[in-house]
């Protein structure tokens, strides 16, 4: 009988495709780990208790032609209009060679947050041109490597300036010209900390008291205006000036660095990054000196490696949450590195005039388009501008907006008869006559662009032009011609390792495949090209789309409803607290404001619970790395009356899933509170248990993680949350959609509606692809990765913690703390002579310091396990050679790691190990083998002196001589 | 005569004629690791036994440096702020942090002599 057909369809095929291990791997695995089946190795790993007899139903598997194909039909209903709604997002025209090599390039995509400095260079040094173009263009002296986006800046700028202002005022006053969604996310900050938000008009505020001021410049409105007078008088009252603004306007306006600014930020989303209804972009933040220990964010600083070369690396890690924890200056994690690299490199690529001819154009059009309103007999609100026109149509404004979406164009609309029209990098002439008709009703106008050109002036005011010079470095001048470009990408991709070259075993990061069919739709231009704040009505296919994949999360978590707007997982955790608080505050309970958590935490948790007005009470975990559940009973007794929540990460950020994590949960609301889940472990659960049924009232999800949205180099992320059905009612809402939250919403907790929408479609398609059973079989296969790494290492690095039946989750602890008492390795020594063999190091001293977490995830075969294996095996044994005295401590293949080709090639060598050893330990190295572009990097050079702008090119001229 | 006596948290005060040299045990340089930024209290500023002086970074850590006695800041030891490296390279002798007027000496009966402290740091 021939095969039937319902086989050779294929229909499973991206399961195996995204599952590393072939079946007679797996098959070979299980006996390895001694464990019949993966069901069979379910049961000894997963407890009872929690276990789900059969898996939450997504549907079934399809094709990827299928899958994008259904896709397609749902992105084909969103109508993309030419939006000129402004308002914090303006089209942009991504150069091509940007797009394909950086956006659409694993290589750049599927990186991690650079701890790893010395295989991080390339991504490094396109951050430190971001902060360089942040710097220069704000006029500031110091910038960080990106945030979240504008509206969480001006939060962080709020908490800054209250953290280091030293003022005795509780009270932030905020510019009625400021973006409503910023006002909004600042006013949802705001409230928790007991912080007064004052709206008003900035001249009038400054007459008030405040620990700092908000402005805008240029406004939401449009209107530029000078305020170096206002600032002035701010500083000398010791209110702190933060300035929201825009990166295209400022190679053109004098910066807020030359007026008296304090604390900078902004979108650099115009700078080449898609709109992407909303989202990912990178937000950039700049600030004053005295500012620099507690800025929130990463920051890339110059040091030098161990032979004195100048290497990148991030600095001053201690102002963040993984290491001050509830003292830390933000819960912010990752950012937005890889859309902040496309900024940067479009700043590259433009150069300093080609920026400047870009906004001189747009400026040139909204200038000339204002004059031919005026002729037109309109109203004009906006005396200066630099692209966005204001005007008072009074009652024609809505007939007004329905020409335009006729000629497919959306307009702002104030509400109040009031248009705003913002001009972009794609406006053009014509647009600029098309929008004259649509204003005036009228065909024929009498008047033309190229008439109007010759006579009309300039709209900057002649205080606030611009006379500093911005990006003079060398970088900015460099790369114009695509080919240098090009090769200026490739030559900065191919200093890093990302996923397209090995496995990122890192612990807790779950750094799966990002797969290509998942990732094309993210471009795609009805995705791509969206307003977050287009009409509705345009938006169906989004609507459809973020509906059904809220649903299917809603179904893999047993949650009653989701809300997708954090933007990252330190912002679920943000969102699922505040909820939390909003539900106590319902129930008349509004004192409580005690959050447990266990002393094993992701350092988020206590940051993100201070930002959410609660006060961490640490619970202590036992020696097996579990919760103890006396301290928990008793602490949770202690403070029933006031107890809000307990964080908890399940399974365990020991790796371990708890047998007791229910009654846990039922501890905590037994106490009237409420349990948060810390879900950057779910992919150690998908299919096999839900949250929501162990007795979790809110998870947060990281897409990034655990439904394949890749990392970015150190973000985008999403951190969605998912909530019980007591409060949905209160998942944040957005001041410009309706129909976005619960009915009782807290304020947002992002600028856009749904936090970084277009790269949604990423985990749409995996769940698609991937159907009811697959999902089920990659959590169980992220399982078995993970126990065969444990089992196969074990004779040469215990695993610290395993569950009751002997086994780990999806993840392991290796104790390596004993070798730095044997042989003086420390977990760094392991973690550089890693990257001798071509691997990332796992995550190092987390949760336990000294130690390695490994996390290989479904997606690594059993090919790349045994070679990764290979290589901690082959580490073992030279530093056994230490531990027997047959190599020196200080004088070996690890503490002298990584080796880098001039090592190798140098005609001294002073080692008593071969050149060989020493750049090619294992045998497939001799044919594909990645050299780190530098030595081991010196973290205290870098951080006792603080650089984070391009190190001049002497520097490195210097360095080689 | 110079004694030298140690707190809990691995400050140490060495004291003369009624005002004590504060700065951080070997054992807590160690600990931390790289010191690359030290805050110090400001002259002038009072200072109560067991809290907060100035703080101390470290590559990977941040720590809060704390008063062992209840006393004035009499001077601070500009030298750190530009080489905080000093914590790490002597850290009894040059890079003390600052010295305080010892407000009530009976204060000092709670901390540890060098050889109690040293058996103190063997039992962490």
């Amino acid at each position: 009988m021939p095969q039937p057909i319902a086989e050779l369809e294929q229909r499973n095929d991206f399961i195996r495709r995204h599952i590393g291990p072939s079946e007679s791997d797996i098959a070979a695995m299980l006996r390895t780990v001694g464990a019949s089946s993966l069901d069979d190795l379910v049961t000894k790993v997963l407890p009872a208790a929690i276990r789900e007899k059969t898996a939450p139903v997504t549907g079934d598997s399809m094709t990827e032609h299928e899958a994008l194909a259904l896709l397609d039909s749902m992105a084909k209903q969103n109508k993309v209009y030419r939006s000129l709604i402004g308002t914090g997002y303006y089209d942009t025209l991504t150069p091509n060679v940007i797009l394909r090599n950086v956006l659409q390039n694993p290589g750049w995509y599927t990186a991690y947050t650079p701890y790893q400095p010395e295989i991080s260079q390339g991504r490094l040094e396109a951050l430190i041109n971001f902060q360089q173009v942040t710097m220069d263009l704000t006029g500031m002296p110091l910038a960080n490597a990106s945030m979240l986006d504008e509206g969480t800046s001006a939060a962080e700028a709020m908490t800054l300036a209250k953290r280091v202002g030293g003022s005795a005022s509780n009270t932030f006053l905020v510019s009625d010209d400021c973006h409503p969604q910023t006002i909004a996310v600042v006013e949802t900050r705001a409230k928790p900390l007991g912080i007064q938000v004052v709206v008003g008009k900035a001249a009038d505020l400054v007459e008030k008291d405040g620990f700092a001021i908000l402005l805008q410049y240029p406004g939401t409105s449009g209107a530029v205006v000078d305020y170096a007078a206002l600032a002035a008088k701010a500083k000398s009252k010791n209110i702190a000036v933060a300035v929201a603004t825009d990166l295209l306007a400022l190679t053109l306006l004098k910066p807020p660095g030359e007026w008296g600014a304090d604390i900078v930020f902004g979108s650099a989303q115009r700078f080449g990054v898609p709109l992407g209804y909303g989202g990912p972009h990178a937000a950039f933040f700049a600030a004053q000196d005295a500012y620099k220990r507690s800025i929130p964010g990463r920051i890339v600083g110059v040091s030098v490696d161990s032979k004195g070369k100048p290497a990148y690396r991030l600095a001053l890690q201690t102002r963040e949450q993984h290491i001050r924890r509830e003292k830390a200056t933000s819960n912010i994690c990752t950012a937005q590195v890889l859309l902040a690299n496309i900024a940067a490199f479009y700043a590259v690529y433009h150069g300093p005039e080609g920026l400047k001819t870009i906004a001189t154009r747009t400026h040139r059009l909204a200038a000339i388009f204002a004059e031919g309103l005026k002729k037109l007999g309109f109203q004009v609100t906006t005396a200066h501008f630099f692209d966005t026109v204001t005007v008072d149509c009074g009652k024609h404004a809505q007939e007004i907006i329905s020409r335009a979406h006729q000629k497919e164009i959306n307009l702002r609309d104030f509400g109040d008869g009031r248009l705003g029209v913002s001009l972009d990098e794609k406006s053009t002439r014509a647009e600029v006559f098309t929008l004259w008709q649509i204003f005036s009703g009228k065909g024929a106008l009498g008047f033309s662009v190229e008439a109007l050109d010759a006579s009309v002036p300039d709209q900057i005011p002649a205080a606030l032009k611009r006379t500093s010079e911005y990006l003079t470095h060398p970088t900015f001048h460099l790369y114009r011609s695509e080919t240098d470009m090009l090769r200026y990408l490739r030559h900065l991709e191919h200093k890093d390792i990302a996923l397209n070259r090995s496995m990122i075993p890192l612990g807790s990061c779950t750094m799966k495949l990002n797969a290509t069919v998942e990732m094309i739709p993210v471009t795609w231009p009805e995705f791509g090209n969206m307003h977050p704040f287009a009409p509705l009505d345009q938006a169906q296919g989004y609507a459809a789309m973020l509906k059904d994949l809220e649903q299917k999360l809603c179904t893999l978590t047993d949650f009653a409803a989701v809300t997708l707007q954090p933007n990252a997982g330190s912002q679920g955790e943000y969102a699922g607290l505040l909820t939390i608080r909003a539900y106590h505050e319902s129930k008349g309970q509004a004192h409580r404001n005690i959050c447990l958590i266990p002393s094993s935490a992701h350092g988020t948790n206590p940051a993100t619970a201070v930002m959410a007005g609660m006060e961490v009470v640490i619970t202590a975990c036992d020696d097996n790395g579990n919760v103890d559940l006396g301290d928990l009973r008793a602490k949770a007794a202690e403070h029933k009356d006031k107890l809000a929540a307990l964080m908890v990460t399940y399974p365990s950020t020991h790796g371990v899933f708890e047998e007791e994590i229910r009654e846990i949960c039922k501890i905590i609301h037994d106490n009237g509170g409420q349990v948060y889940m810390d879900g950057a472990n779910f992919n150690a659960m998908v299919g096999l248990a839900c949250p929501g049924k162990i007795g979790a009232d809110v998870m947060h999800m990281n897409l990034h993680k655990t439904f394949c949205i890749p990392h970015g180099g150190g973000g985008p992320g999403m951190g969605p949350i998912g909530v019980g059905e007591h409060l949905a009612p209160f998942l944040p809402g957005h001041p410009l959609l309706e129909g976005v939250g619960g009915e009782n919403a807290i304020g947002p907790v992002s600028a856009a509606p749904y936090g970084s929408a277009s790269i949604l479609p990423i985990s749409w398609v995996y769940i698609a692809l991937m159907g009811t059973e697959g999902l089920k079989k990659a959590t169980q296969v992220a399982i078995l990765n993970a126990n065969y790494i444990a089992k196969r290492l074990e004779k040469h690095y215990p695993t610290l913690y395993k569950g009751k039946q002997g086994y780990v989750a999806h993840e392991c602890i290796l104790d390596t703390r004993p070798l730095k008492t044997s042989a003086g390795i420390s977990v760094d020594d392991i973690a550089k002579r890693l990257m001798d063999f071509g691997f990332h190091a796992p995550t190092m001293s987390f949760p336990v310091p000294g130690t390695l977490m490994i996390e290989p995830t479904e997606s690594e075969g059993k090919a790349e396990l045994d070679r990764f294996i290979e290589a901690l095996t082959v580490i073992r044994a030279e530093i056994a050679k230490v531990e027997k005295g047959e190599w020196p401590q200080g004088n070996n293949p690890l503490a002298l790691a990584p080796h880098t080709l001039a090592d190798l090639t140098a005609e001294k060598w002073d080692r008593p190990y071969t050149r060989h050893d020493g750049a090619f330990p294992a045998a497939h190295l001799l044919t594909d083998k990645y050299w780190t572009p530098v030595n081991r990097i010196d973290h205290a050079a870098g951080d006792r002196n603080l650089v984070c702008a391009c190190p001049p090119i002497e520097a490195y001229s210097e360095a080689a001589e | 005569m110079t004694k030298i006596l140690f707190s809990e948290d691995h400050e140490y005060i060495k004291i003369e004629n009624g005002v004590g040299t504060v700065g951080i045990s070997d054992f807590a340089q160690k600990a931390l690791g790289d010191v690359v930024y030290v805050e110090l209290p400001k002259v002038g500023a009072k200072l109560t036994k067991g809290g907060q002086a100035g703080v101390v970074e470290s590559v990977k850590s941040a720590s809060e440096l704390y008063s062992p006695v209840t006393g004035e800041v009499v001077e601070i030891n500009g030298a750190l702020t530009g080489d905080p490296a000093l914590v790490n390279s002597d850290p009894l002798g040059k890079a003390w942090f600052f010295k305080v007027k010892i407000a009530n000496e009976n204060e000092l009966t709670g901390l540890k002599d060098e050889k109690a402290y040293n058996d103190f740091i063997k039992g962490l």
